[in-house]
């Protein structure tokens, strides 16, 4: 370890200093343990892929075709579940926040690193029991995991949530980490308002995790206790109230939608400068406007409850608090924009998925507003309206982030450079493929089609075959970036310290960085994005 | 990786990511006081759910309650207070120097905790002696219960007490833990950070029951 504080060795980085599996297994290097969360999520991607192309080819003729409506629901559970708690949850926090945080605050690690090591093993625990699931009797009540269904069926749903659980602790003990980094571990020169809004959004993240999670841990062992004990507290026969359950688990789950979207709004942030080469307009406002996205969001969960029997003053309040998430989101998509104005733009991949991400997310967000407004979600409220809007936030908004940000560091993580050309073309059909399967869903909502059904009357048959066309497509982009990958790590140039040009610490270290992440102790002197 | 143990020298070898061991320390115990949040919120949701139905079903938590014994509640509630004293004691010892009198410190809050379990281990076998099981299980007609969901108060009981036995059960290993290291040398006036962070686990733990004490035993 002290090897390369000596003499820095060109040659010698994270991925080469120490060698065999059993060095990555025990690795306390935030970089390394990124990496690990990087081939479990990709994995685990893999899997929820395969169930949402399942769900799209059932839909794709009206009637029973590929699969019986009980294994649908099994599908649709899968592909919830694995996509929630495997992949957007700990996508970008656990795989870049993870890698880049500490090298963007100018730490050699972050605060407590056998606790991040901890927490990729509590997360596969967690993973692993999920999976295992599907050898058992495989779990229908959809991700969330709704009373009083969930209490009656027969699937392993007891399971399952305490998987949800031990991957919330996971969640929680990473989100605590990335916290105590932020708040002890920035170099000399490294004030709060010289992070880069990468860690802004991340820390926002964070404390959202350390918050929410644990409501939702009590609430998932409250359900498996009502299913081994029946205590009856969400159960109507025994005087208890489903509705509660609801309440419970949105007060998570709603934080958790901005778990899921603000470390993807960080990571546009940084595109979007890099690739203008301009320095961010609105830093201040993108940075606070993080946090107060995450203060909001634990003040809206009664949106998604317009029709389940909440009171209608509840209902009022909760749609005026609901569409004052709109203020900051606003304010960053303001912020982004004037930041492209009179800006050098490059179209190099990373930007194109930023760029992407912007249009996407325009259109999730608006039909948020849309859902927000209470009258109108009495009709949209479980229809194909609202799986296209958080498709649109969810896919369109983080995953396409994901997808930037991979290209954007990949350079820097491994080292060699990606086929550019490739890349694009993965970008062409994963957002035109995104656009073709999700986009005819809004108006399938809008004509009432309602959202978990196995089957729908032919009226609504050549939309749901655009939709299913579409989502092969998203496959094939998926499949050639993973070629892209491969192709990249295998027969990739070697890659320069700073391919882009990009002004925050983590390009100022060689590609892929040393064990310690800097040869000098770093001491700032200037903001992240001071291109001119 | 580096070295966070450092046998008997004064000169306490922190993580190498970090400036001073003063810096390690203030991480620590921030990081520490970030989990007593995530524990507090967790029993926060149970709390709101006791709330909720209490307010709905007063009679069902009163005649629950009346079947709990509040002196052994009350007993149980003097020795966590007691023992709060003595892990507060036994940081203390450590800070000035005088381990050996810290090891004694630390043993009796374990014992503290052993008590509280014990007494508890006999609450609840009474309870199952009396067919006071929580949930589907506890049948009204052989209790004679007045209240037809009187397993949900059960429910409530069994929980939120279980729930906390259990980090009391995970306390007392920690102190074991921090008294064995105690012992071997591994702490001093200058180093006593995995003592600090347990103490502050304990009296969380403790803080906790305060609260469940009179919601469990008192009400009515």
């Amino acid at each position: 370890m002290a090897a390369t504080t000596h003499h820095h060795n060109p040659d010698v980085n994270y991925i080469n200093e120490f060698k065999g599996i059993g060095s990555w297994l025990t690795s306390l290097d935030h970089k390394r343990i990124g990496l690990m969360y990087m081939i479990s999520v990709l994995t685990f991607f893999l899997f929820g892929g395969i169930a949402a192309l399942g769900i799209r080819l059932e839909l794709f003729s009206p009637g029973q075709t590929v699969m019986t409506a009980d294994q649908y629901n099994q599908f649709m559970t899968y592909h919830g579940a694995i996509m929630v708690f495997m992949v957007i949850v700990p996508g970008i926090p656990a795989i870049l926040g993870n890698f880049f945080l500490p090298i963007h605050v100018g730490a050699k690690d972050v605060a407590f690193p056998r606790l991040n090591l901890l927490s990729w093993y509590v997360f596969m625990v967690g993973a692993l029991m999920g999976i295992a699931t599907l050898f058992m009797h495989k779990v229908d009540t959809g991700w969330t995991f709704y009373t009083p269904y969930s209490i009656k069926t027969s699937g392993a749903a007891t399971m399952m949530v305490v998987a949800a659980f031990i991957m919330g602790m996971s969640s929680i003990l990473t989100g605590l980490n990335f916290i105590a980094t932020v708040h002890k571990l920035r170099c000399p020169g490294m004030t709060m308002y010289r992070m880069p809004l990468f860690v802004w959004a991340i820390y926002s993240t964070a404390i959202l995790q350390l918050l929410a999670t644990p409501v939702l841990g009590i609430t998932l062992l409250l359900l498996a206790a009502e299913r081994i004990l029946g205590v009856g507290i969400f159960d109507p026969a025994l005087g208890g109230d489903p509705v509660l359950f609801q309440h419970f688990f949105w007060f998570y789950s709603h934080p958790a939608v901005y778990i899921m979207i603000l470390p993807a709004m960080g990571v546009v942030s940084e595109l979007i400068a890099a690739f203008s080469r301009k320095t961010i307009f609105g830093y201040t406002a993108i940075a606070y406007s993080s946090l107060g996205i995450a203060a909001v969001s634990f003040f809206v969960w009664g949106h998604h409850m317009y029709v389940s029997g909440q009171s209608e003053t509840a209902g009022i309040v909760f749609s005026f608090l609901t569409m004052l998430v709109g203020v900051p989101t606003a304010i960053k998509m303001f912020n982004w924009l004037a930041t492209l104005y009179r800006g050098s733009i490059s179209f190099q991949s990373p930007m194109l998925f930023a760029l992407g991400f912007l249009f996407l997310f325009m259109i999730g967000g608006v039909t948020g507003i849309m859902l927000a407004t209470l009258a109108v979600d009495v009709h949209f409220h479980d229809t194909y309206f609202v799986v296209a809007h958080f498709h649109y936030v969810m896919v369109g908004g983080t995953l396409m982030a994901l997808m930037g940000g991979f290209y954007y560091w990949f350079p820097k993580m491994f080292g060699k450079m990606y086929n550019e050309g490739l890349a694009r073309v993965t970008f062409v059909f994963i957002f035109i493929g995104f656009n073709v399967t999700f986009f005819p869903q809004f108006i399938l909502g809008a004509m009432g089609m309602p959202r978990r059904y196995f089957d729908y009357i032919p009226a609504y048959e050549s939309l749901n075959k655009i939709s299913t066309v579409g989502s092969w497509l998203i496959g094939i982009g998926f499949l050639i970036s993973l070629y892209v990958i491969i192709d990249g790590l295998l027969r990739g140039k070697k890659a320069p310290a700073n391919p882009w040009g990009a002004k925050t610490l983590e390009w100022q270290v060689p590609s892929p960085p040393p064990h310690t992440n800097f040869h000098h102790d770093p001491v700032v002197t200037a903001g992240p994005y001071e291109y001119r | 990786m580096s070295t966070v143990e450092s046998h008997a020298s004064h000169e306490h070898h922190f993580a190498h990511h970090f400036k001073s061991a003063d810096h390690e320390f203030l991480t620590s115990k921030q990081g520490i006081w970030l989990f007593m949040v995530t524990e507090i919120l967790m029993f926060g949701g149970l709390f709101v759910a006791y709330f909720i139905f209490h307010h709905i079903y007063p009679g069902m938590f009163a005649e629950g309650a009346k079947s709990l014994d509040w002196r052994m509640g009350f007993g149980n509630t003097l020795v966590l207070i007691f023992s709060s004293f003595t892990m507060a004691l036994g940081i203390h010892q450590i800070q000035k120097g005088h381990n050996k009198k810290a090891v004694l410190s630390l043993a009796l809050t374990i014992l503290c905790g052993a008590i509280f379990m014990v007494v508890k281990y006999f609450e609840y076998t009474h309870k199952f002696h009396l067919g006071l099981y929580p949930g589907k299980y506890l049948d009204v007609a052989k209790v004679g219960a007045e209240h037809a969901n009187l397993g949900m108060y059960f429910g409530f009981y069994y929980l939120m007490s279980g729930m906390h036995g259990l980090h009391v059960l995970i306390g007392m290993a920690l102190i074991a833990w921090v008294l064995f290291r105690t012992m071997r040398g591994d702490f001093h006036s200058h180093y006593y950070t995995p003592v600090e962070g347990v103490g502050i686990f304990w009296h969380i733990i403790d803080l906790i029951w305060i609260f469940l004490f009179p919601l469990l035993y008192l009400v009515g």
